[in-house]
């Protein structure tokens, strides 16, 4: 009874962390980016205004959507995100909440949840524009799922190849920094699949330059075009917490190390350096993959998405796979 | 909660232009709103694609026949509460073209307007001084 009444704390809890930090990053990289354009920029709370605004507006149904569908997908797409979490060690606050329950490959799935739920929902729409911007988001998935599969498999390899237990297990990821094991060619391969990494992050949050099945320009918000109100918001903080998400997998790939490993702290003021350290790293590492890109950057075609993530990203990741291959076998 | 919600949407007006035969002019100058020289971005105020995620509705033009029945639609898909703000002199009362048989009148005997902005193009300036004249009266709606 307890476990279970723990489980439901966790949610909530897990839930309302994802939002809220999802929303504070979206609204640094707002600033962010209005300061590299120079521009003052958006207070660091607005897209908390806009969330409120939009779940107190009209949630309208097209013409001719598909009630059902096309109201599940927004939920669907907020729990898969928040779903996701659970699985994710979120830095500080300990081990993952359902640690031993799933793994990597999990998180892989789960990953794509929302996004498929966007492409059911577009279509559901019945907008022409939203049925576009639907098919580009299923070929973006399938473009970026390449080489963020070749990251975490040559991850999961290396762990098994030094035998340890459960190497797809992503709480074991954290615990064992792969730097450690690695020689000076197989560091070169895990900065490239770093550098991979930080590239597919801004494909999977959907944001420029990989932005095209929403293409505010070309398609009028795409795959979003009939969503207002309620079901938009929702939306909103399904991508704000996958955001959050992404940011936990790339520390714990690839800068899994805690302050409290570094210097002798008491047991709680160690856990909030821990988790302060956890966000330094988070909010360091969007920049990089999703303010600066998105700064410098404008909307590529979707066939060189395609091209870029299978012939050129993909081809990155092979190379660092391979290289960490070498570093084992030399 | 209404106060709330009203204050969260005077923070955050998301906008949608609408040219509705316009010499384009008028256009220009509401685009250049998102521009680093007018940032509007800085308070709240977003140019957004479709009319479903707008709360503000900018017309620039006098309303041709053609797009009388499309300015109609595009005020229905947006969500309430919605706002239209009327930019440039040829919306107000059809401007140079006042007399023409193209015309199915100026924008407020189609849709309800919030807010006129005159001007011929009308300065972005003007169209910021148009927003915080909407933000007036989301506040006197509020009292």
């Amino acid at each position: 009874m307890a476990d279970v009444f723990y489980s439901i704390l966790c949610v909530f809890g897990l839930a309302f962390y994802g939002i809220f930090l999802g929303l504070v990053f979206s609204g640094v990289d707002r600033m962010v980016v209005a300061r590299m354009q120079s521009r003052i920029g958006p207070p660091l709370f607005q897209p908390f205004f806009d969330v409120l605004k939009l779940l107190n507006k009209q949630d309208m149904l097209p013409a001719n959507a598909v009630p059902g569908i096309f109201r599940m997908a927004p939920v669907v797409a907020l729990a898969a995100a928040v779903t996701l979490l659970f699985y994710l060690p979120l830095g500080g606050i300990g081990a993952p909440v359902l640690e031993g329950r799933g793994d990597a490959i999990l998180a892989l799935y789960l990953l794509l949840i929302p996004g498929l739920a966007m492409v059911i929902g577009g279509f559901a729409g019945g907008s022409p524009y939203a049925a576009i911007g639907a098919q580009r988001e299923m070929v973006t998935m399938i473009s970026y799922e390449l080489p963020l599969a070749t990251v975490i498999l040559t991850f999961a390899w290396k762990l098994a190849s030094l035998g340890v237990a459960q190497p797809f297990s992503l709480g074991v990821m954290a615990a064992q920094p792969i730097w450690g094991y690695v020689g000076l060619l197989g560091s070169l391969g895990v900065v490239i699949l770093f550098f991979v990494m930080l590239l597919v992050t801004p494909g999977e949050l959907g944001r420029i330059p990989f932005d095209s099945p929403e293409a505010e320009t070309e398609l009028a918000g795409g795959i979003l075009v009939e969503y207002s109100g309620r079901s938009l918001a929702l939306f909103q903080l399904a991508m704000a917490v996958k955001t959050v998400a992404m940011g936990a997998l790339m520390v714990t790939l690839f800068l899994p190390w805690n302050v409290s490993g570094w210097i002798a702290l008491p047991a709680p003021v160690g856990a909030v350096a821990d988790f302060l350290f956890f966000l330094v790293k988070v909010g360091f590492l969007l920049f990089f993959s999703v303010s600066v890109l998105r700064a410098a950057m404008a909307r590529l075609r979707i066939s060189d998405v395609v091209t870029g993530y299978w012939k050129w990203i993909g081809s990155a990741a092979v190379v660092g796979l391979l290289l960490i291959l070498l570093d084992a076998k030399g | 909660m209404r106060l709330k919600a009203n204050k969260a949407l005077g923070r955050s007006l998301w906008v949608y232009l609408c040219n509705t035969g316009s010499c384009n002019g008028c256009d220009i100058e509401c685009v250049a709103l998102g521009t680093s020289r007018y940032d509007v971005e800085r308070l709240g105020v977003k140019i957004v694609g479709s009319p479903r995620h707008a709360d503000v509705l900018i017309v620039t033009g006098p309303v041709t026949r053609k797009m009388e029945p499309r300015l109609r639609m595009i005020y229905e898909q947006m969500p309430d509460p919605r706002f239209v703000i009327v930019a440039g002199v040829c919306g107000m009362s059809g401007g140079m073209f006042y007399d023409s048989y193209a015309l199915a009148g100026p924008i407020d005997q189609i849709i309800p307007v919030d807010v006129y902005v005159p001007g011929c193009p009308t300065r972005p300036e003007a169209v910021i001084h148009g927003l915080s004249l909407l933000l007036e009266k989301l506040e006197k709606m509020e009292s």
